[in-house]
């Protein structure tokens, strides 16, 4: 078995050279791992399982810090440290108030 | 748990294609190498990943793999070279 995020070796294209800032919300996700990692909640080899989990479609849909958030709220379910519900509930009240993206 | 290998020995990396969380890359498996040096000993990320502790502590070595037995059609230098760092569950003398 491959993963697909174990692409070494295999043709990808040339390397996009732009510079780029992080978003906010993107500082914020790897200060949500910091913190989470640092009250022992979740830990870096998580994070990649998390990712490496996610699947080939998502995978390539997602950017960057969109993999660490789907990783970080598996890994936040599966722990208990939030429940489906909880998070259902919150993901409704900030998309009633931002206009949201499903 | 001493190192099982010192710098300098030959190793190959193990042909085995397990699924979920392997930090050796795919494409290394098979091949063979030097140890550049041993880097210490770590709890192990296939059990990290997955919540527990890891232990006993692996050690982790350097290795230095030439790149025209890593890659058939590689064109560059003969000396050109690459450095991975790698588990010792996942090295065999060479």
């Amino acid at each position: 078995m491959r993963g697909y995020h174990d692409l070494g070796g295999l043709p990808a294209g040339p390397v996009a050279q732009s510079e780029h800032d992080c978003a906010y919300w993107e500082k914020r996700a790897d200060a949500l791992l910091v913190l989470l990692s640092a009250k022992g909640l979740m830990r870096t080899d998580e994070l990649r399982r998390g990712i490496e989990s996610l699947g080939a479609d998502v995978y390539e849909r997602l950017s960057y810090y969109e993999r660490w958030i789907g990783s970080i709220t598996q890994m936040m379910i599966e722990k208990g440290i939030v429940t489906i519900d909880e998070l259902g509930r919150k993901m409704a009240e900030v998309e009633a108030r931002e206009g949201g993206v499903r | 748990m001493s190192p099982r290998f010192a710098a300098g020995a030959r190793v190959a990396v193990r042909s085995a294609f397990p699924p979920g969380h392997v930090r050796t890359p795919y494409y290394i498996r098979g091949s063979t190498g030097v140890v550049e040096r041993v880097c210490g000993s770590f709890p192990i990320p296939e059990e990290l990943a997955y919540g527990r502790h890891g232990l006993p502590a692996r050690a982790l070595y350097r290795v230095r793999f030439p790149l025209r037995e890593v890659w058939p059609d590689y064109a560059g230098a003969a000396a050109d070279t690459i450095d991975i760092e790698i588990y010792e569950h996942w090295l065999e003398p060479a």
